[in-house]
């Protein structure tokens, strides 16, 4: 399924809930844990979750839980995680995409990452300049933050298959980026997903946030 | 260029410890392969096999060697041609930087082909 028929169902907010809950939790679970976690009945939470594997939101595996195996370990849990297909929808139709993979190939083969840099420092300063908390910023971006320890890991990749393609030129854009948003305490730390980039919990370069932290 | 130089020992050691890294080019003095400058003295080689290539891809793009990639205009002039090539050989297989100048210059000429190839266009193993 793709587009708007794989969107169409997350319009059911409680499904909604389900498909977040399983995103959020940045790795495989079960339907017993989603329905601990939303309050909500495990036949109710197996529906929803194979709805959205159905549709191509979720992808399926099959484990033990609690390292048990062997005779008496029990039947495998059917476990859900996000799926790395994008789904996207845009009225009119819009293809950035393609746009941006050809601009970045443009980008690398003219060896010109310094003007793109300077560019992805001035959109920073424009969020800056919103004023924003850092959480917050980061997750309008799509960047998923969650807190480890002293810093924010980035769970998603906002711009996936065009880093993936070019990481030079992209990652070195959002690290610029980021760091003139949030002014410093940002840095590149690839993990095997996500965004490469980390950002101290301490960082405050943004004016309303000086309670959260 | 102290830059660059001051982070190759770091980065090779990351490669040499990398799931899936077989060898990699170096002169006679054994640490790296700065020295060597077949193609004119402003032009630097490196060579390298791995065992596939996601594990070249995680270590160029997913290890510490990502955030001196990104760096690469500081202390590199852009050749405004292809500069890099993959291209499969027989397990066991250790190739020459002359092999190396005969696939990038087939890449330059082609494009692309299971022959010679990049990441942005790759070919699977034969």
């Amino acid at each position: 399924m793709q587009g708007f028929d794989a969107l169409s169902v997350l319009a059911d907010p409680r499904r909604r809930a389900v498909y977040e809950h399983v995103a959020a939790a940045g790795g495989p679970v079960s339907r017993d844990q989603v329905a601990e976690a939303l309050e909500i009945g495990r036949n109710l939470a197996a529906h929803h979750l194979d709805k959205l594997a159905g549709a191509g939101l979720l992808d399926v595996s099959f484990a033990r839980l609690g390292g048990k195996s062997g005779p008496g370990a029990g039947r495998p849990s059917k476990l859900y995680e996000r799926s790395a297909a994008e789904h996207a929808v845009s009225l009119p139709p819009r293809g950035y995409r393609v746009l941006a993979e050809v601009l970045a190939d443009a980008v690398e083969e003219a060896g010109v990452e310094p003007a793109l840099y300077a560019a992805a420092r001035r959109q920073g300063e424009r969020l800056a300049r919103e004023g924003a908390p850092v959480e917050e910023t980061l997750r309008g971006l799509g960047y998923e933050p969650y807190a480890d320890g002293g810093v924010w890991r980035l769970r998603n990749c906002p711009f996936g298959g065009v880093a993936r393609n070019h990481p030079g030129a992209v990652c070195g854009a959002n690290l610029e980026l980021l760091k003139a948003a949030f002014g410093g305490g940002v840095r590149i730390d690839p993990g095997p997903e996500g965004c490469c980039v980390v950002v101290d919990r301490g960082t405050c370069g943004t004016k309303t946030n000086g309670s959260l932290f | 260029m102290a830059g660059f130089y001051g982070e190759l020992d770091r980065i090779n050691a990351i490669a040499d410890g990398w799931p899936g890294f077989v060898w990699r080019l170096v002169d006679d003095e054994g640490a790296d392969a700065t020295s060597l400058r077949p193609y004119g003295d402003d032009t630097m080689v490196n060579l390298s096999v791995w065992k596939g290539l996601e594990s070249l891809r995680d270590f160029t793009f997913r290890s510490g060697h990502l955030d001196v990639l990104r760096r690469r205009r500081e202390w590199f002039h852009p050749l405004g041609e292809a500069a890099t090539v993959i291209w499969w050989v027989p397990e066991g297989h250790i190739p020459t930087v002359g092999e190396a100048g005969e696939r990038l210059e087939l890449l330059r000429r082609e494009g692309p082909t299971a022959r010679a190839f990049t990441f942005r266009d790759p070919f699977p193993a034969p």
